[in-house]
């Protein structure tokens, strides 16, 4: 469905099988596929650990937690049983790969949860997939029958003895559920409110039993780690940040598309070279590097590695994979506006400075952009976005007050332009628009 | 009340797929959702029977989720998406188009309902941006003119 890009750069691992046919199990199986699962079969729980360990995958859903490492905390012995639950609820604004993977290679996505319980002892795993995306799911439903029908799922898979069930989960619109403990809520047919931790997932999860949580790009990844080895991957990255990621290209760029680049690719490169540069002849502004809860970089920033650490040391974040570039034409306080109406939007109102801080940040956004702010107001909403830091049970939080903080404090001068009833320099209609009790006023 | 045949087998298959009636709630909801059209009360009063909840509890599970409705929406529901990527690119434009050219406003269903209307966060098609679904299908790279198109497509399966 989705369109398929490609660039020389690429270096394909995950996407590989993309437009190969591959949801089909006869062509995956020609395509290697159903080769790691036999081989992990053969390997004792901790080799398998070790191997992801070796090869510095860190998840892909946001966190960028070392995946071997998330999986060695589930204890060996438990009297609940273990489950191996597949994150799908790709909801963060600037992140569309999920979805690819889901469509063009879902039984990459069923190997991986099964890797991953033949890893810690589970025999169960669940793939959830948004609500939205039903048109995944009746892929993804016909892959685990397909898996079914040739004795790679259910009782004594490939004859080895051993059981592994898996099942896709649907959910219904919300984003709050991708946040891990809100989506075994969810999962358990509630409201998706997070836990508080601990008990992490790894010890107390899914119907009480100890849970690990992964990404669908995470676990893809891991079927090419088990056969091609954990030091190969690691090789693709940067130390400590191995192998590939989709990154979404979005924004105002000539080529927008998904794809897949070592970690730690320049971000400069990825505008201009991949993404064939800033579209109209415009100038690059700036950047949210990893979907829209990440701080933002300006255009000076961004020759930068796109690795978890660097990125962290620059004060932003790789999150989950979704560029976004912005052109000099874009008014950040108006972007600013978008990010935190959505968060605002989003926030399950559990956790009282995340439901209050995301509606007043947005309120005062509005009247700012509507050439309505007061110069105070300017250190109040990063006063207030400042207060929300931490003191919420999920990163729900953090993720809208990030965002604000970062713009503000980079993009300033854009919050003085709309001071004293001066309209919106980039769109003068915003007035009229915005703040309906102003439209009278002109 | 009975679901279709489809939906029970699928509804007696979810249940062996989790050690608790509960978890079958969402995406139950969600699939009787699209066989009745919207979640009435006799709806309601089912899904909460087969899991064996208060329906007060199946309502409090249903507020949650965006997908959700207690009201029945047009046959073919518009959902743009004007979140930043779409933004950028010039997702709040196609909604005002889809607004005049339907008539109606956010959350509205026209007259003949046929089309509901709804501005909605990130669908996941950053990449292809401006973006929207109606129903379940993705339109993607959307200008005023391929709105155009696609609407009088619906139209027409409409009428057949
Ligand atoms: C508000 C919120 C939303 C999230 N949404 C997603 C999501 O849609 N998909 C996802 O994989 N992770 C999401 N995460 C991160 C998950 O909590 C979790 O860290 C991740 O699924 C773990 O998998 P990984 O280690 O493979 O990245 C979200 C986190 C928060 C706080
Ligand atoms: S921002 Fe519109 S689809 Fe993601």
């Amino acid at each position: 469905m989705a369109d398929l890009v490609s660039h020389p750069a690429e270096v394909k691992v995950v996407s590989k099988r993309f437009g190969k046919g591959a949801a089909n199990i006869d062509r995956y199986l020609e395509l290697d596929g159903y080769k790691a699962v036999q081989k992990a079969l053969g390997m004792d729980p901790d080799a398998i650990i070790n191997e992801v360990k070796t090869s510095a995958l860190r998840g892909r859903g946001g966190a960028g937690f070392a995946t071997g490492m998330k999986w060695s905390f589930v204890p060996k012995q438990s009297a609940k049983p273990k489950y191996v639950l597949c994150n799908g609820d790709e909801s963060e604004p600037g992140t569309c790969k999920d979805r690819l993977i889901l469509e063009h290679d879902p039984h990459s996505v069923i190997e991986g949860v099964m890797i991953a319980g033949l890893a810690i002892g589970a025999r169960i795993g669940y793939i959830y997939i948004r609500g939205e995306y039903r048109y995944l799911s009746v892929i993804m439903e016909k892959a685990i029958a397909d898996a079914y029908a040739r004795g790679f799922l259910g009782k004594n898979i490939f004859g080895s003895g051993r059981d592994f069930d898996v099942y896709w989960h649907g959910g219904a619109g919300a984003y709050e559920v991708g946040e891990e403990s809100a989506l075994m809520e969810s999962l358990e047919g509630k409201r998706g409110i997070p836990r508080i931790k601990p008990p992490f997932p790894a010890v107390v999860g899914l119907f009480g039993g100890p849970t690990v949580i992964n990404n669908v790009e995470t676990l893809a990844s891991v079927p090419p780690i088990i056969l091609q080895g954990g030091e190969w991957f690691a090789s693709l990255g940067t130390p400590k940040n191995g192998g590939t990621r989709l990154y979404c290209l979005n924004g105002h760029i000539n080529n927008p598309g998904v794809y897949e680049l070592p970690v730690g690719f320049n971000l400069l490169r990825m505008i201009n070279e991949v993404g064939g540069g800033i579209w109209k002849g415009r100038k690059l502004k700036a950047v949210t590097p990893g979907g829209s809860s990440c701080p933002i970089l300006k255009a000076e920033e961004c020759d930068i590695a796109m690795d978890f650490d660097t990125l962290m040391k620059a004060g932003s974040m790789l999150g989950s994979g979704g560029v976004v570039i912005l052109d000099d034409q874009t008014c950040m306080v108006k972007y600013a506006l978008r990010t935190i109406k959505f968060y605002q939007h989003e926030s399950c109102g559990w956790c009282i400075p995340c439901r209050e801080g995301t509606d007043w940040l947005k309120k005062s956004l509005t009247r700012f952009h509507a050439g309505a702010g007061l110069k105070k107001d300017i250190d109040n909403i990063q006063y207030l976005a400042e207060n929300m830091l931490g003191r919420t049970f999920c990163a729900l939080g953090d993720a809208a007050a990030m965002p604000t903080i970062s713009i503000v404090k980079k993009f300033r001068n854009e919050f003085e332009d709309h001071l004293e009833g001066r309209p919106c320099p980039y769109d003068p209609e915003a007035v009229t628009q915005q703040l309906p009790v102003l439209a009278g006023a002109h | 009340m009975r679901f279709s045949d489809q939906l029970e087998t699928r509804i007696a298959t979810m249940l062996t797929h989790y050690p608790v009636k509960r978890s079958i709630l969402v995406p139950t909801l969600l699939f009787v959702q699209d066989e009745v059209g919207y979640l009435s009360d006799e709806a309601i009063a089912e899904v909460a029977k087969r899991v064996e909840l208060t329906e007060l509890e199946v309502r409090n599970v249903i507020s949650y989720y965006s997908m959700l409705s207690l009201k029945p929406k047009g046959k073919f529901n518009i959902q743009v998406c004007t979140n930043i990527c779409c933004m950028i690119r010039g997702g709040e434009s196609i909604f005002d188009h889809c607004k005049k050219k339907l008539g109606i406003g956010h959350k509205m269903t026209t007259p003949d309902g046929l089309f509901s209307l709804e501005e909605v966060e990130c669908i996941g098609a950053c990449s292809w941006a401006p973006a929207m679904q109606v129903n379940y299908d993705f339109h993607e790279n959307l200008t005023a003119e391929k709105v155009d198109a696609i609407l009088d497509d619906y139209k027409r399966k409409a009428q057949q």
